[in-house]
């Protein structure tokens, strides 16, 4: 029962490919710009949880690769979700230049460009 | 590694760095009190901003840092705590981001003052992309590489999108962002598992755990995963087909100076990033990504000649020539056997980037002289009879054409020469010949750009085109840099030997713990 309970490595890491698979299918699958930016975040999430769920693992580890050193991911993670910031708000405001002269969000209606 | 702690040598290092985010700053405060017909003086700081930069690189030259390093056995120096090393493989690329930096603001002054977008922003941002690029040139630690790959693509995209008024520009953008969104969350995807894999994010570190213990244990299907989805992303960042779709969109629709810049030096910052990805860290791995490059690269040549040729729009069909050219350059990768590296190879694709980016910004130097009053200038018609209206433009321009082509006399030849040399030595016969075979088949759609200028109908606006100073400039310093490295390549070759002498060392490894 009590090792049915614990948490380990690998279930972060299943949850993360998880995130990362529904992030994916979302860009390749919905219209929506604003949903697709979303999956975006969604697959950025997947590489935090990643990150941190190493990070905590290393820590537990002996010898040169555990101790701070391991801390790197957790480091990592903060970047990444401070990049995740700065992409959400560069998408946002093309894409508000993009509604003020085509009125739409849908990526279908982006068709102006194509061989 | 001692103390957490920066000496004065790390910021000396970064210099170059810190110039170009200053004066990035710098740009945009004082913006705020320029006129708007006063406008080049933003041109003249980011001019002055890339100058600086380029004099605070630690100056290869001088003799006596770089001796004092190697009688030390430092390939490089290690800077910011292991976080990037100034190598000359570093410096070489740095030198090459600021000069292409350089001809795109040349070529921008005027371009921008006929598109009413003459804002400061423009050459802070070109400042703060050039930044990033430093940081992945340098990278050693995957944190590094990653945040500079960001920097300089969120800047990338604002510039894209920068004719706000333009449909066109608005859809480029959003195309770029999403698509290079998507690829940035792949690729630190796979990062996040090399550092899972390995416990380190410093490059030289995961190549050794790959080689000692990860590729060896049960894991090595979790390696392959890593390696899939990282060089993925590195293969969206440089278009190599099948993950190219933003390159051509993107490109016909940015503002035509920043076609020009993304496609040299955002390019080769791609390059710079693949390579010390591909080399310093997954070098271990070389026996499977050999095969995915040989496959990406046969598609790459194959999709983008192809494509190329229906193209009516100049800057679009560039946009397919350019991504040909990634086929070719990632054949020098696949030169060597299973194992090991061809010196040649990848002396084949630093030249072929060094040539590759006179070349390409004076074409694209061209195109965007076209634009003047209400003439976009950017379809293949515009070029009609520009031998008639701008005699030396033309000449140089088809001096670009032949040697985009690869035509012997000319700098674009020796980069191919290069790659096709060492595949040669190194038995990929029947890539060699493929390669070669591309090359040939690409010089039609070169020479339709030179048949529409020299042969094509002079349309009533037959007048004089008018070509500012600055632009007449970029043109001038783009076409001697391809005749030069053309005829007298010699220096050139050396200077590209003298840049791998460390890159290739990877002794790198040894500074780390």
């Amino acid at each position: 029962m009590e090792a049915m309970l614990h948490i380990t490595t690998l279930h972060y890491l299943v949850l993360g490919a998880a995130l990362f698979l529904l992030g994916v299918i979302g860009v390749l699958t919905r219209r929506n710009v604003v949903i697709v930016l979303m999956s975006i975040e969604l697959i950025l999430n997947a590489v935090n949880l990643n990150l941190v769920a190493f990070s905590r693992y290393w820590q537990g580890m002996p010898g040169h690769l555990g101790g701070p050193g391991a801390l790197h991911g957790q480091v990592f993670a903060i970047f990444v979700i401070t990049d995740a910031a700065a992409e959400a708000a560069v998408g946002l405001g093309i894409l508000i230049a993009f509604f003020r002269n085509k009125e739409t969000v849908n990526v279908d209606e982006v068709n102006l460009l194509k061989w | 590694m001692g103390t957490l702690g920066f000496s004065a040598t790390d910021y000396l290092l970064v210099l170059p760095i810190t110039l170009l985010t200053l004066f990035a700053l710098g740009i945009l405060l004082i913006d705020l009190w320029i006129p708007p017909e006063e406008k080049w003086v933003n041109a003249v700081m980011a001019l002055c901003g890339v100058a600086f930069s380029a004099a605070a690189i630690w100056n290869p030259f001088r003799p006596g840092i770089l001796v004092y390093l190697e009688a030390h056995g430092f390939s490089g120096r290690p800077a910011m705590l292991n976080a990037m090393v100034v190598d000359r493989f570093a410096i070489y690329f740095w030198y090459l981001f600021l000069a292409a930096t350089a001809i795109a603001i040349l070529m921008s002054v005027r371009y921008l003052e006929t598109e009413h977008e003459n804002h400061g922003e423009y050459y802070a941002l070109m400042l703060l992309s050039v930044a990033g690029m430093m940081c992945m040139a340098a990278g050693l630690d995957i944190v590094l590489i990653f945040i500079g790959l960001e920097l300089m693509a969120i800047s990338t995209y604002v510039l894209v999108g920068f004719l706000r008024r333009d449909r066109r520009s608005n859809e480029a953008a959003l195309k770029y962002l999403l698509l290079g969104a998507f690829s940035s969350g792949i690729f630190a995807y796979g990062l996040s598992l090399f550092y899972g894999l390995t416990g380190s994010t410093n490059l030289a570190v995961i190549a050794r755990e790959l080689a000692n213990n990860v590729l060896k244990s049960e894991y090595r299907p979790v390696a392959i995963v890593a390696l899939l989805t990282t060089i993925t992303g590195l293969l969206f960042k440089i278009a190599a087909i099948p993950f190219h779709q933003w390159a051509p969109d993107a490109y016909e629709g940015a503002p035509t100076s920043i076609t020009g810049f993304m496609s040299v030096a955002v390019k080769a910052a791609g390059w710079a990033m693949l390579l010390r990805i591909l080399i310093l860290g997954l070098l271990p791995m070389r026996p499977i990504w050999v095969p995915l490059l040989v496959f990406v690269s046969i598609a790459t040549m194959t999709g983008a000649n192809f494509a190329a040729l229906t193209q009516t729009n100049t800057k679009r069909l560039l946009a397919y020539s350019s991504i040909a050219h990634v086929g070719y350059m990632l054949l020098g990768l696949i030169a060597g056997t299973a194992t090991q590296l061809s010196p040649d190879g990848i002396k084949g694709i630093l030249i072929y980037l060094l040539v590759y980016t006179f070349m390409n910004l004076g074409a694209f130097a061209v195109i965007t002289s076209l634009r003047h009053r209400n003439v976009i200038g950017d379809e293949l018609d515009d070029l009609n009879g520009l031998y008639s209206r701008a005699p030396v433009e033309a000449v140089l321009m088809l001096v670009f054409m032949l040697s985009l082509a690869g035509i012997p006399p000319l700098a674009g030849f020796w980069g191919k020469y290069f790659i096709f040399l060492s595949l040669v030595s190194s038995g990929h016969y029947a890539l060699a010949s493929l390669g070669v075979f591309y090359s040939v088949f690409g010089l039609y759609y070169y020479l339709k750009i030179a048949n529409a200028m020299f042969m094509g109908k002079v349309e009533k606006d037959g007048e004089k085109l008018p070509i500012g100073l600055t632009m007449r400039a970029a043109i001038a310093l783009t076409g001697i840099a391809t005749l030069y490295i053309g005829l007298l390549p010699n220096s050139f070759i050396e200077l590209v030997n003298w840049a791998l002498g460390i890159a290739q060392n990877p002794n790198v490894a040894r500074l780390t713990h």
